[in-house]
């Protein structure tokens, strides 16, 4: 069963993965990903997260639902930030555990892909010239065709 | 009566996160034919609907959706997590 959490406040990553792996049995592998804030060049003074709450937990769920029916996992574990965060802030994470690593390394690309489109997840970015709301990219919709 | 949420530039462009609408509309498209006929708001959000995803009761949905039993609409730019 994934753990999923949608917060406010930042997370330990060293302390996250801690937990991760003493809570785990059976795995011989450790996968994790953390998104950052870019600074783009110095241009971004902050990005802000806007999700729908309620739907956000239920579509993350079944994002790691998936990926648990599709490979052999030991463990999933989603952090995924919201509010106003500073360049270099940590946006999310997302930890796998498996026998081995290829199913631990292709679930965790599998739920980055769908997090990107999947989850009611909005960013805006704050510069020096203005506020404008992140497009999604025709390659975020490309990469699901993979799975 | 139906609950409608915008999210992102949807909802600034409305100017509200969230709205009770009375309405009769049998799809999600004619829901959205009954708010653009209402104000200007609601026409500049809804001018182009390929720029914009629909989740019915929280989950995704298309536009020719029916919306018998429907509680909660919402309208968002598509979604960019991660």
């Amino acid at each position: 069963m994934a753990e999923i959490r949608v917060q406010e406040g930042p997370f330990d990553l060293g302390h996250e993965i801690n937990r991760f792996e003493a809570a785990l049995s059976g795995a011989g592998a450790v996968v994790s990903f953390t998104g950052l804030v870019r600074d783009e060049g110095g241009r971004l003074q902050a990005m802000e997260i806007e999700h729908y709450p309620g739907m956000t937990e239920r579509a993350v769920a079944a994002i790691a639902g998936e990926a648990e029916r599709r490979w052999r996992l030991a463990g999933c574990l989603v952090i995924h930030r919201h509010g106003r965060l500073g360049p270099g802030e940590r946006i999310m994470m997302v930890a796998t555990a498996a026998p081995h690593r290829a199913d631990a390394f292709a679930a965790a690309e599998f739920l980055m892909d769908y997090l990107k489109s999947r989850a009611p997840f909005w960013k805006k970015e704050h510069g020096a010239s203005g506020e404008t709301w992140v497009a999604a990219r025709d390659a975020d919709e490309e990469a699901l065709r993979r799975w | 009566m139906i609950d409608v949420l915008y999210f992102a530039w949807v909802r600034e462009r409305i100017g509200v996160p969230k709205e009770r609408v009375e309405t009769e509309a049998p799809t999600v498209a004619a829901l959205v034919e009954e708010l653009r006929a209402r104000e200007e708001r609601y026409a500049m959000a809804f001018a182009d609907l390929s720029a914009i995803r629909v989740a019915i009761d929280q989950e995704l949905a298309e536009f020719d959706a029916p919306l018998a039993g429907a509680r909660e609409v919402a309208f968002f730019p598509p979604m960019t997590g991660g």
